[in-house]
């Protein structure tokens, strides 16, 4: 089959708009210009185009090699025009990236850092040393009456430490109610409510009309344990402190009692804690007090010392975190200075 | 109690080297923690030395120094020149020379040039010897009656080569106080012998009279009309005359010392006397000047209206429940507590009669308790005496007065009422020590522990029956015993053994609730504080409750419990501003305290028993005491930075730590304008879960701002945690999560301005109905200046942002609209709102 020179003609017209339409694309530099150059040789009225539109003019024999010729040469000016479109898309996605960026080490802060006070931190951490023993965390009011903080607890009526030198005592005067001096109440309302065996761990504040001062608070937090079971022994009330000990200071540490005197326990010991962190070296560190539940404290709940018998015993938190973090003075713990918190944020 | 350890040595044997730090070792074991170790400060060549001449020198500075030649004895070198400031000395005076090499603390004397001399050592005052406070009075030994050649060492002529070792004594363990009681524990805990001072004191003195016929040559009665608690204040009262005693001697040095190391002054000789034998035995006594007393003693409680000036030359008014020692003219002691002004020992008293008595604990620690009088005798009677020690108290009393003051004991004159009470015997299981304990303590151990605490043991086979002795009334029921068998075998045999509790539920669900509120609000960027819960009376009223009053607080500014807790936040937030953290999110979980009507109850129930359940509820009449929850927020909330501008801590940021609080135990607050008179009237929110109030947010009251030195604006909200929490979400409707999309509108309406846009928001939500997925107000619009923007004066645009979804299809435009105008309906009808064209 012979080429017709109308034919000739149009290819060499063909070539011509797609060398012209090549160029432009090339020479386009933005996605605009690339819209402009796509107009301008692929759009309407562009020589493409209008040899397009010229087809109806041919021959119909002749029709179809022309359709294909100029086809072919819209189809490489499309083609140019879509891998143009890509560079510049990206080149323009790198240069607004480039646009963005900020220094990282000088961004805004929105929200302050926060954290949870030591004390309450080291409360939770203490009990939930004993809840995962199976223990309970118990509560009770922090003004309370008189009973529950004294006579049910074998504090004799007339013993100092009920006079006003030691004890809080609310108005009006004649009501018998007192601010607990010791978290120990909880343990009475504990023997009076619960099932038994009791295992429970209490918790809370308790005051004292001690004047502020590095080692002494008027208000303090306390965490004592009572177990009441059949067959308890003073053997039980050494291994728990030590569980607990070895929990809060690692394994080497250790539990030493002394003979000491509190009413509602009989024996009563002082307990010492051997701290391998201790500042300075391991060392003996005083802990708290504890002991075996007096009879009488027994008796007070409606249990009866031939079955039962029971052992327990208290800590200050604020002792407790004062040696184990070194703190020198107590008086940061109450003064809310959001330093002192903020230093522990969310751990302890 | 202090202990010098020369006393002690005379009744068990002391080690040579470091006795101090060995005897604190082993009373530790037996339960007294040492409290410190006095004396021992004074080191070295201290000697007796003779003032042969001197010349006063006036010095520029205008005083006048002394420049002495002392003789210090041939072995010491002599005679020395040495400058003196002090003048209280003659010419001749035996004084107390510290040479170089000595030290007194800290302080080493060395031969120094000073005042164009050179001081070969220096001449001592009472106060630098740490025996009296006269910082010049140089202690001239004649004038003091204190013997010693000159040379001889002054150390142990004064009693000052002594060193006492203090410990804490627990309060029950009365018969500790005394060095009789401690050289006993000190001999069981080392097995040592030990010599008891009351039978050397009984076998010192011949009283003519057979044991048993207790001689009456003076008047004595007991005669107590009101005995408190079942017991008689007084049970024994012994009475011993010595004539003729000579109060102008000095006391000597070694019981001077020995007083001075255990904290005592010396007085006079014969209050001396006194003092020293109470230390030894523990035993309290009291020296009346016979010639004072009028007629025979009586002891009786106190009339009423009845008065006595003690010895401390107070006047008291008595108590009905006072124990009293009288003569005929009345009251001349409050019973063991203290003695009257009238009957006491001057310097020309030669004529004494001594009381050793034993009074009942209880009645002494309450007329101690109630003259804010404690003495030396009263801390020992409220502890408890040995009631079988008296005689030998009186004894050793009269022994010194003889030996000491040249006195003579009329044997005759002296007189016993009462007796010594017997003890209870208990009986205690075979083995109950290790039921107890744990421990392996065998009976030959529980055996010999018992007696070497001086009680006596009837053993039978299943059961012993241990006689406590006289001195422990502390030891009342089995474990008592134990806790000695326990003490004296060693507190180390207890073996360690974990005890295995039931399972149990962990913690419960108000507790999880408050840990997780905490967590929340520090996560937020809170900082937690703990504030102490006494406030005045005006931070106590601050919120409207009802507070709870102190009767005996220690600063009587704050003599209130908190009701609140943004009162008190409110000083801790003022005392970060004064440490220049101005800018400020707190937040506290704490309990906070309401009167009830009535609360407590008038009477306190025994405890021998468990109280009947109506009694126990009695008890529960407490002042409420729920937890709250609160958060303060002052300054800056973002500070100024790169790209961001200051923005500022308000009531928003108030409302939306409740609200988070709230979310935590799965509560959505509503929020509702409200009045307090403490915030701002503007400003202020009541927030309600359903139709509860819980919770109040807003911004403080400038006027209190200002009180507490705080900045104008101060963010507040206080919850009702305990409510709060009694309303958590229990349970939860889950809702099917549908898989179509939304269809979001904007919804803009025209409202009177003073409608609260949360009651807009709340019609719409109600109007839209159930299609109505999501609702957040976009814009508050109000005309500003000339710009009307088509509002009125009195009117406002809200703008709320509409999500409607339907769970089974895609909702359509139309069914949209539909739904958000049946909102603007309810919202028209409610409050007239008009949709904005």
């Amino acid at each position: 089959m012979s080429i017709p020179d109308e034919n000739a003609d149009l290819g060499a017209r063909v070539d011509a708009a797609v060398i012209a339409a090549l160029a432009a694309i090339e020479a386009a530099q933005t996605t605009a210009e690339l819209t402009a150059a796509k107009n301008a040789h692929n759009g309407q009225g562009s020589e493409l185009a209008s040899l397009n539109g010229s087809l109806r003019d041919f021959a119909p024999e002749d029709r179809k090699a022309a359709g294909q010729l100029i086809g072919a040469g819209r189809g490489r000016v499309g083609e140019a025009i879509a891998a143009r479109q890509g560079e510049l898309a990206a080149a323009e996605e790198l240069a607004q990236l480039e646009a963005e960026r900020v220094d990282v080490t000088a961004v805004p802060r929105i929200r302050s850092a926060g954290g949870r006070h030591p004390l309450t931190m080291l409360m939770d951490e203490m009990s939930d040393v004993f809840v995962g023993m199976g223990w309970e965390v118990a509560e009770g009011p922090e003004l309370e009456h008189e009973w529950y903080n004294f006579d049910a607890l074998n504090v004799d009526p007339d013993h100092p430490a009920r006079g006003e030198s030691d004890t809080f005592y609310v108005a009006p005067a004649d009501r018998h109610m007192v601010l607990r001096t010791q978290t120990s109440p909880v343990q009475m309302r504990s023997m009076l409510t619960r099932e038994l065996p009791i295992y429970i761990v209490a918790p809370g504040r308790v005051y004292r009309t001690d004047d502020i001062d590095a080692t002494h608070l008027p208000v303090f937090t306390q965490i004592e344990g009572l177990a009441v079971d059949k067959g308890i022994t003073m053997a039980h009330l050494r291994g728990t402190l030590e569980h607990l000990a070895r929990v809060m200071f690692g394994e080497e540490a250790k539990i030493r009692l002394r003979p000491n005197y509190f009413p509602f326990t009989e024996p009563s010991a002082e307990m010492d804690v051997w701290h391998p962190g201790a500042r300075g070296g391991a060392r003996w560190i005083e802990w708290g007090g504890c002991g075996m539940v007096n009879p009488n404290v027994l008796r007070a709940a409606g249990l009866d010392p031939e079955v039962y018998s029971g052992f327990a015993f208290g800590m200050g938190i604020e002792r407790t975190l004062q040696f184990r973090y070194q703190l020198d003075d107590m008086r940061d713990m109450i003064e809310g200075d959001v330093r002192f918190t903020e230093q522990f944020g969310m751990v302890i | 109690m202090r202990i010098p350890l020369s006393w002690l040595a005379e009744h068990v044997e002391l080690p040579k080297e470091h006795p101090a730090e060995w005897l604190h070792a082993q009373l530790v074991r037996v339960g007294f923690e040492e409290e410190a170790v006095h004396g021992g400060e004074l080191r070295g060549p201290i000697v007796v030395g003779r003032v042969l001449e001197f010349v006063e020198e006036p010095q520029k500075n205008g005083k006048t120094i002394r420049w002495c030649q002392v003789d210090v004895g041939e072995v010491n070198g002599g005679v020395r020149g040495i400058v003196c400031g002090a003048l209280n000395f003659e010419v001749g005076d035996r004084v107390v020379v510290t040479l170089p090499g000595s030290a007194l603390g800290d302080f080493e004397i060395a031969a120094r040039k000073t005042y164009g001399h050179v001081s070969d050592g220096m001449i001592a005052s009472v106060r630098e010897l740490g025996i009296g406070d006269d910082h010049d009075g140089i202690l001239r030994l004649d004038e003091a009656g204190i013997p010693g050649e000159v040379g001889a060492d002054a150390l142990a002529l004064l009693g000052l080569d002594d060193q006492a070792v203090e410990i804490n004594v627990t309060p029950d363990r009365g018969y500790a106080l005394s060095i009789r009681g401690i050289a006993r524990e000190l001999a069981s805990s080392v097995g040592r012998p030990f010599t008891d001072p009351a039978e050397t004191a009984r076998a010192a003195v011949d009283f003519g009279g057979a044991s048993g016929t207790a001689p009456a040559g003076f008047p004595l009665a007991i005669d107590d009309g009101a005995p408190i608690r079942g017991a008689v204040g007084c049970s024994r009262f012994i009475a011993r005359v010595v004539r003729g005693i000579d109060q102008s001697r000095p006391t000597p040095a070694w019981m001077a010392g020995r007083l001075r190391l255990a904290g005592m002054r010396s007085v006079s000789l014969g209050v001396d006397i006194t003092n020293y034998v109470m230390l030894e035995l523990g035993q309290p006594t009291h020296a009346y000047d016979l010639g004072k007393l009028q007629g025979g003693i009586t002891v009786r409680r106190a009339h009423a209206g009845e008065r006595i000036t003690t010895l401390d030359d107070v006047d008291r008014a008595l108590h009905e429940e006072d124990l009293l020692i009288t003569d005929d003219r009345g009251a001349i002691g409050i019973a063991g507590v203290m003695g009257g002004a009238e009957t006491e020992m001057d310097a020309s008293t030669t004529d004494v009669l001594i009381e050793a008595a034993t009074f009942d604990a209880v009645s002494i620690g309450r007329s101690s308790r109630r003259h804010r009088l404690i003495s030396e005798a009263s801390k020992r009677f409220e502890r408890g005496v040995d009631p079988a020690v008296a005689d030998a108290a009186a004894a050793r009393v009269a022994q010194l007065l003889v030996e000491l003051a040249g006195g003579t004991l009329e044997t005759e004159l002296g007189a016993e009422v009462g007796e010594v009470p017997a003890m209870t015997p208990i009986p205690i299981p075979v083995g109950f020590w290790r039921t107890l304990m744990g421990a392996d303590y065998t009976d030959d151990e529980a055996r010999t522990a018992l007696l070497a605490i001086g009680a006596s043991i009837d053993e039978g086979a299943e059961t012993w029956t241990v006689t406590p002795p006289t001195w422990r009334p502390d030891i009342v029921d089995r474990e008592s015993l134990v806790e000695e068998i326990a003490r004296i075998v060693g507190f180390d045999r207890i073996p360690s053994v974990l005890p295995v509790a039931p399972p149990g539920r962990g913690l419960t669900r108000a507790q999880r609730l408050r840990r997780a509120v905490a967590n929340g609000l520090a996560s937020a960027g809170l900082t937690e504080v703990l504030v102490a819960p006494f406030v005045s009376e005006q931070q106590a009223r601050m919120t409207g409750a009802e507070p709870v009053r102190l009767e005996n607080a220690l600063d009587a500014e704050r003599s209130w419990m908190r009701a609140a807790l943004v009162p008190g936040m409110l000083d801790t937030a003022h005392r970060n501003l004064g440490r220049g953290l101005t800018d400020l999110a707190l937040f506290e979980l704490g309990r906070v305290f309401h009167a009830i009507d009535g609360h407590g109850t008038a009477e306190l129930p025994g405890a021998a028993e468990r109280p009947a359940d109506d009694v126990l509820a009695d008890l529960d009449r407490l002042p409420a005491q729920p937890d709250h929850a609160a958060v303060l927020l002052l300054g800056e909330r973002v500070r100024k930075q790169p790209g961001r501008p200051v923005e500022r801590y308000g009531l928003a940021d108030a409302i939306e730590s409740a609200e988070r609080i709230a979310r935590t135990v799965g509560l959505e607050l509503e929020v509702r304008q409200a009045q307090r008179e403490w915030l701002h009237p503007g400003r202020a929110a009541e927030l309600l879960v359903g139709e509860t109030v819980v919770g109040v947010a807003g911004e403080l009251l400038p006027a209190i701002a200002a009180e507490a030195d705080l900045p104008r604006v101060v963010a507040v909200a206080e919850l009702d945690l305990s409510a709060l929490i009694g309303l958590a979400r229990v349970g939860l409707e889950t809702q099917v999560i549908a898989p179509v999309p939304a269809a979001t509108q904007d919804l803009s309406l025209v409202v009177p301005i003073d409608v609260p846009a949360g009651e807009v928001r709340r019609a719409v939500r109600e109007g839209a109905g159930a299609l109505l997925e999501h609702i957040a107000l976009v814009d508050d619009y109000r005309s500003a200046g000339s710009d009307h923007g088509g509002l009125g004066a009195h009117e406002k645009s809200l703008t709320f942002a509409l999500r409607f979804r339907a769970l089974d299809r895609t909702l359509t435009a139309a069914e949209a609209s539909e739904a958000k105008l049946a909102g603007l309906a309810v919202a028209a009808e409610r409050f007239g709102a008009k949709l904005r064209e």
